[in-house]
């Protein structure tokens, strides 16, 4: 420890730390531009210059190590003089025009200037003029007030892992720019917004669309992914306006994922559904919610009476309300054994009932960071988990060994330790591999599905690390979980975990996917079952089949021949299909609880009054539940569903609830495939209702219109090497597709994206498929 | 050589004749017989730097620092990589001393370099060679090829057991790369943009690992101070100056040129041995150490002796012996113009102070030149440079600073002049002639 | 515009690699950016982003030396680029009216092209050479020191 003064206030702090650290220690604020806690330190904008005993010259307490006995003085005549003259020299080419910035209000040098700046400029000069640039449909520049504190350059090769920004030319001709004609696609941009500290980087969706000073602030969850990253919803005349982070140090640190930050545009989209809705004689009609209410409650009632509740099924989105599925389950209960789940995108339930427990991440988030070694197993990381990705990438910085085995070679933007990519069919091989590398380095006979498994360099590699002192997981991704073999995929990663002593973990999807579980949201028939079934009448909650589904073209068929499909939906959608619609509150019209991965239970209040006639889906449940006059509906608020449904359990849920052992499963073997094998992510911006509806995540690069995706060999060997456009068929459809040829795709494998109406006819999310050039 | 054979020299001796780089002609003049007699006679790093602080040997580049001290802070003990680095980068307005020791002695620079890769334990080194004297970083890495061939660097050196090699990085076009640590980011692959220090790079430095860095100069004084001992080179200069130093003398002297002469030596012999003022005339200000140190009037020059003590003394630094000679018909604003503009021309653009204020100097600077100069403009222009110095990463800010506080200090009328009259004190006509082309001392 | 790196640029690029420690390809990058512009005459775009790819960095980071280091040329110059030095210590020795003549004879100005496209002309910073002022390179190698106006003279004869 060493002994610091600053301002007279004496502290001690550890080795290493910083003057910056001290202050902040103490409550203390020195001015500063380009340190940020998450980022290198730059020392660069020198506003944090303060006096040190026995120094010369001022020093930036961002850079100056403590050393024993240091006196720094903060409001020293030095301190302040050194001060002053850097903000003057910040001002002299900075427009002094805050009236017309989007920063104006939430400007960190606006906000200085008041105190540092002088009332007028010695400046008598021509100022600088730089043109600004474009970085994509997400972030608006203002190049002119940049003050190159390069948070944003060090945001991207630190935090997202990739230089997409970068300050070329030097000296007061430096800029801010990207490589000419790329523009920022990185997925989580939006965070260089928050980090810019003037009105150079702004949210080019927010635009001009509000002052910061007119927006009330609201604490929110995240509904787009298993994190539960921590929301401000900034809310203006009952519309949102931004989305920023909430820091939480444990969940999302200080960042958000630009899905986090920008679906919020389809809150207000024109897709919004705000009435009631029925369909007669093939006709929508607006109708008031007592006619809607009415409707559905009687087809529920026809349809049970006619066919029996095993015929009922309700579909929802794992970004449900731990409420709205506590009341849908319920309900499905209530009406004497109907099913509801939600999830639509697995098509393997051989763990149902084996699991002990609810499947989650096996740790918490935070621990993730002091992994030693990680083996990721088919996920689509950075898409699918941004955040989680990113913890993991500032682990691998710190010498985490982070091991990929997966269907897709797509640079995770960190170091790895080892990555194997195969076809979807060749999972198990490798897990075999892995599980005998780890039997063999421990010294023990591999498990008989292991025992004549082929160890490859790259699996003793992997295994090692599993085995080497640290903590160390194993996790497993959604393309694990929509596995065709995911239970004896799970029970070989259980055997890996087992003979390395590694924790097993789950990726979940959506926000609430763990929370699902627990309440009973996954009971009586699977989604599988209910769409190769019978179903008669469905109720479909925030869920979209015809895109989410394992198998969507199975799915619409399956609803198309319902007698009766009640689409619970903040969105017109279904339209096809359904012949009820009922609009009910997105996340931010709602209160609710999520549970994410770790197993925190996160509750949130509405942020915004509900979109014209709207209504929380909890309260509509329960409405539809007291008029087919089922029990257990009888609840005053929110908070009484939730600590029903959580019996009780606060902040966290008991770990009993949670466990990722199976007992009885057998482990998965290798499947013989022969021609070419779908590889099926779901797009980051195509994955929940939200995202697909925000025009600026549509604008990115990352929801391009979906391609055939396949690696130059495999063309090659496939006939397609020049083939431009292509016929795709499977043995549920086909579409044309354009051909990308892509390396990232394992060989023999054609990468087709789900979560698109364009490639939903192909039906499974696996499988083979016949690629043909038109 | 341009310059007639000076008995006085060590480092530029003997160099009459072709081809006195190529490492025949270097074997024959003594060359490699330090780092032999090193490695032959078992002499220990401690004694090496022992030997080094005798000699008073002090940073050929600029600071001024004693390059033994220097050595002993790199982590010796450590077996990991750690690297020697030679600064020949060599930017500074005025200087143009390792340029001939990289055309006339590059070996001498490869012998210094592997006798302080071996005195700190490090297996490799750089040498960053200034991007204009192209020619030279390819005559450089040709002699790397040679001391190669020759075993005088690279695995098992004279069979020893000693491994160091070594290479050449050329930069192309960046003033700043010349200050250490930039030079660092540059042989890194980077943007030449100075690291805060502390960390230093004897504990971080090139990729992440201890570095020492020196100047040509100064590894090219290694070897003779091995060969004839600390203390005979501290006598050839005077207490805390010791040996000799390369002088390039540039501007208003009859034969401008490098000058290798004791520490010590009054100003007055080295502008007799420049062949005095051009035209006769009379001697204006001397910037004594390179553009960025402060202008000094003719007449307290010639009161000083060639060494860091006396200059300072006199309120500028020797810095790297870059003397800039101005006559009677220089314009001290115009001067001045020139230099602020290369100073913004050349900040790297990342401390706020350097990268917004050398722009604003050169342009009131620019504004007083073109007859538009305001009368508050002097105290501004002092007090912008004041809030530049002392307030930026690295130097630059001061180098910036430093020749706008004393020209504005010791020449104050004639820029008042400037501001009152809109033209120069002295007539244009004569300005020009006096700084007309001027190669007649050239031998070609 | 396409560019691609000849042969002879890839294996000089990859002799540059080979200076520095594994893992640190990037330190080639200023080498490489010169051999590509030696190729091309100048580095466009493709250029730049050519070498970054033969070094596996991100084409930002090469962007940012290639406009960091000013004898990269990232606009196009004539077939031969003339940089005179009018630092201070060459002006006082005729550096600065060195450059008025080549911007007489040429009828160009600084950072001006020629119409034939014979000439760019650049002012330099300081080429470390102030002993021999005048001082010109051309095309960022060669240098040609004392230029008096005979010599200036027979230089832009001689490059045609």
């Amino acid at each position: 420890m060493l002994e610091i003064e600053i301002d007279g206030q004496k502290l001690e702090v550890p080795d290493g730390s910083t003057v910056m650290d001290a202050a902040n220690r103490l409550g203390l604020h020195i001015p500063h531009f380009c340190y940020h806690k998450k980022l290198s330190i730059a020392a660069n904008c020198r506003m944090c210059l303060v006096q040190v005993e026995r120094a010369p010259k001022p020093l930036p307490a961002c850079a100056t190590p403590v050393t024993n006995g240091m006196k720094v003085q903060t409001h020293s005549e030095q301190a302040v003089t050194a001060q002053k003259g850097v903000m003057e020299f910040l001002l002299i080419n900075h427009p002094l025009d805050c009236p017309i910035c989007d920063q104006g209000g939430e400007c960190q040098l606006q906000d200085l200037a008041v105190g540092y700046g002088a009332s007028s400029s010695r400046y008598q000069e021509e100022k600088r003029v730089v043109m600004n640039k474009n970085l994509g449909p997400l972030i608006s520049t203002d190049m002119t007030r940049c003050i190159h504190c390069t948070r944003c350059v060090r945001f991207g090769q630190e935090i997202a892992g990739v230089m997409e920004l970068g300050m070329a030319n030097r000296g007061e001709h430096s800029e801010i720019m990207t490589f000419v004609g790329h523009t920022v696609d990185s997925e989580l941009s939006g965070n260089m917004i928050d980090l810019c500290p003037v009105g150079a980087l702004t949210s080019k969706p927010f635009r001009y669309s509000a002052r910061t000073w007119e927006l009330s602030r609201r604490k929110t969850v995240s509904p787009h992914d298993s994190l539960g990253s921590n929301l401000i919803v900034q809310v203006k005349h009952d519309e949102v306006k931004r989305v920023l982070p909430l820091e939480n140090e444990d969940v999302n640190e200080c960042w958000i994922s630009d899905r986090d930050r920008f679906s919020y545009e389809a809150l207000n989209g024109e897709e919004r559904l705000t009435k009631p809705m029925i369909k007669q004689n093939g006709q929508w009609l607006e109708v008031d919610w007592q006619t809607a209410l009415e409707y559905a409650a009687s087809s529920l009632r026809r349809v049970t009476d006619e066919h029996g509740a095993g015929k009922v099924g309700m579909l929802a989105a794992p970004y449900a309300t731990v409420e709205e599925l506590y009341l849908g389950a319920q309900l499905m209960r209530g009406l004497g054994g109907g099913s509801i789940d939600t999830r639509l995108r697995q098509s393997d339930f051989g763990l149902d009932g084996k699991l002990s427990g609810t499947p989650w991440l096996g740790m918490k988030i935070a621990d993730v960071s002091k992994l030693n070694a990680a083996l990721v197993v088919g996920s689509f990381l950075r898409k699918d988990h941004p955040l989680l990705a990113q913890r993991l990438r500032q682990a691998a910085r710190r010498g985490t060994r982070v091991s990929a085995l997966g269907v897709s070679g797509e640079d995770w933007l960190m170091t790895t330790h080892a990555r194997v990519t195969v076809a979807p069919s060749q999972l198990a091989a490798e897990l075999a591999g892995l599980v005998k590398a780890a039997a063999d380095i421990r010294g023990v006979a591999a498990p008989a599905a292991a025992a004549s498994a082929s160890v490859s360099d790259a699996a003793r590699r992997i295994a090692q690390s599993l085995i080497d002192d640290g903590a160390r997981a194993i996790f497993l991704g959604a393309v694990v979980q929509q596995h065709a073999q995911a239970a004896g995929l799970h029970a070989l990663a259980q055997e890996l975990a087992r003979l390395t002593g590694a924790t097993l973990g789950y990726l979940g999807e959506g926000a609430n996917s763990v929370g699902a579980a627990v309440v009973g949201a996954q009971t009586g028939l699977n989604p599988q079952q209910m769409f190769a079934g019978d179903l008669r009448a469905c109720v479909l909650l925030h869920a979209e089949p015809e895109l989410d589904a394992a198998n969507p073209a199975a799915a619409v068929e399956a609803l198309k021949r319902a007698d009766t499909v009640i689409v619970m939906s903040p969105f017109k959608t279904g339209l096809d299909y359904a012949d009820c619609l009922l609009p009910v509150s997105p996340f931010t019209e709602t209160s609710g609880t999520f549970v994410s991965i770790e197993g925190r239970i996160q509750s949130f209040h509405a942020v915004v009054r509900p979109k014209g006639e709207t209504r929380p889906a909890w309260k509509v449940l329960r409405v539809l539940g007291s008029m087919l006059e089922l029990g257990g509906f009888r609840f005053d608020s929110s908070e009484q569903v939730r600590d029903e449904a959580l019996s009780g359990a606060t902040g966290w849920l008991p770990e009993y609830k949670l466990g990722n052992t199976a007992s009885d499963v057998a482990c998965a073997t290798p499947a013989a495939v022969e021609g070419l094998q779908r590889v099926a992510d779901f797009p980051i911006y195509r994955n929940d209702a939200l995202a697909r509806r925000a025009p600026a995540l549509a604008a990115t690069r990352d929801s391009a219109v979906p391609s055939a995706r396949i690696s130059t060999g495999t063309a090659q060997a496939a006939g397609l090497a020049t083939a431009k456009r292509v016929r795709v068929r499977s043995a549920a459809g086909a579409c044309e597709l354009d051909l990308t040829l892509d390396d990232t795709v394992p060989a023999s494998c054609v990468r087709v994206s789900a979560g698109w109406p364009q490639t939903a006819p192909l039906g499974a999310l696996s499988g083979t498929l016949n690629v043909e050039a038109v | 050589m341009n310059a007639p054979e000076n008995p006085q020299a060590i480092l530029l001796a003997g160099l009459d004749g072709d081809n006195t780089w190529g490492i025949e002609h270097y074997i024959k003049r003594g060359g490699y017989s330090a780092l032999r007699k090193i490695l032959e006679s078992g002499m220990t790093p401690e004694q090496i730097i022992a030997e080094v602080k005798k000699s008073d040997l002090r940073g050929r580049g600029g600071a001024g620092f004693p390059t033994g001290l220097k050595w002993s802070f790199m982590p010796r003990q450590f077996p990991m990589d750690k690297y020697v680095v030679c600064n020949s980068d060599e930017g500074e307005p005025g200087t143009f001393k390792d340029r001939d020791l990289l055309r006339y002695n590059p070996h001498l620079v490869i012998e210094g370099m592997a006798i302080a890769g071996y005195v700190m334990g490090c297996t490799r080194g750089y040498n960053y060679i200034h991007g204009e004297i192209f020619s030279l970083y390819q005559r450089f890495e040709e002699a790397l090829a040679e001391a190669r061939a020759a075993g005088f660097i690279g695995k098992n050196i004279l069979g020893k057991g000693f491994d160091f090699d070594l290479f050449a990085h050329h930069g192309w076009g960046a003033y700043i790369c010349g200050e250490e640590t930039a030079l660092l980011e540059s042989i890194e692959g980077k943007k030449g943009q100075p690291r805060f220090k502390p960390p230093f790079p004897a504990s971080h430095g090139l990729y992440g690992k201890p570095t020492t860095i020196n100047n040509t100069e100064t590894f090219a004084a290694i070897p003779w101070i091995i060969n004839n001992g600390g203390e005979a080179f501290q006598a050839l200069g005077k207490p805390n100056n010791g040996g000799t130093k390369i002088f390039s003398v540039s501007g208003h002297v009859n034969r401008p040129g490098v000058y290798e002469i004791p520490l010590g030596t009054p100003f007055s012999t080295l502008l007799e041995m420049c062949g005095g003022m051009r035209g006769g005339r009379k001697l204006k200000a001397v910037i004594p150490g390179g553009s960025s140190a402060p202008v000094l009037p003719g007449d307290i020059m010639m009161d000083c002796t060639m060494d860091y003590d006396s200059i300072s003394k006199a309120g500028s630094m020797l810095g790297s012996g870059a003397v800039i000679v101005m006559d009677e018909t220089t314009c001290m604003v115009k001067s001045l113009e020139r230099l602020s503009y290369f100073y913004h021309e050349e900040s790297c653009g990342q401390c706020t102070p350097c990268r917004e204020g050398t722009g604003w100097l050169y342009r009131m600077v620019h504004r007083i030149e073109h007859g538009q100069g305001r009368p508050d403009d002097l105290d501004t222009l002092d007090n912008v440079a004041s809030n530049i110095a002392g307030r930026t990463i690295c130097a630059l800010g001061d180098a910036a600073a430093f020749p706008v506080k004393s020209f504005i200090k010791h020449f104050r009328s004639e820029f008042e002049y400037h501001v009152e009259h809109k033209h120069c004190l002295v007539p244009v006509d004569v300005q020009r002639e006096g700084s007309r082309i001027y190669v007649e001392h050239a031998a070609c | 515009m396409t560019f691609s790196l000849n042969e002879a640029s890839r294996a000089a690029i990859d002799r540059e690699v080979a200076k520095y420690p594994e893992g640190q390809a990037i330190s080639a990058v200023m080498a490489g950016l010169r051999i590509a512009q030696e190729q091309n005459g100048w580095l466009t775009p493709e250029a730049i982003e050519a070498v970054a790819t033969h070094l596996n960095i991100p084409p930002m980071a090469a962007m940012e030396v290639a406009t960091f280091y000013n004898m990269y040329d990232v606009k196009p110059v004539g077939r031969w680029k003339i940089t005179v030095c009018t630092n201070l210590p060459c002006a006082l020795s005729g550096g600065e009216q060195a450059a008025e003549y080549v911007k007489e004879k040429l009828g160009i100005g600084f950072n001006e092209t020629t119409a034939d496209g014979r000439f760019t002309l650049k002012e330099g910073e300081c080429m470390g050479v102030c002993g021999d002022a005048p001082a010109i390179i051309v095309n960022n190698t060669r240098l040609c020191s004392w230029m008096s106006r005979e010599k200036i003279d027979a230089l832009l004869d001689e490059l045609k």
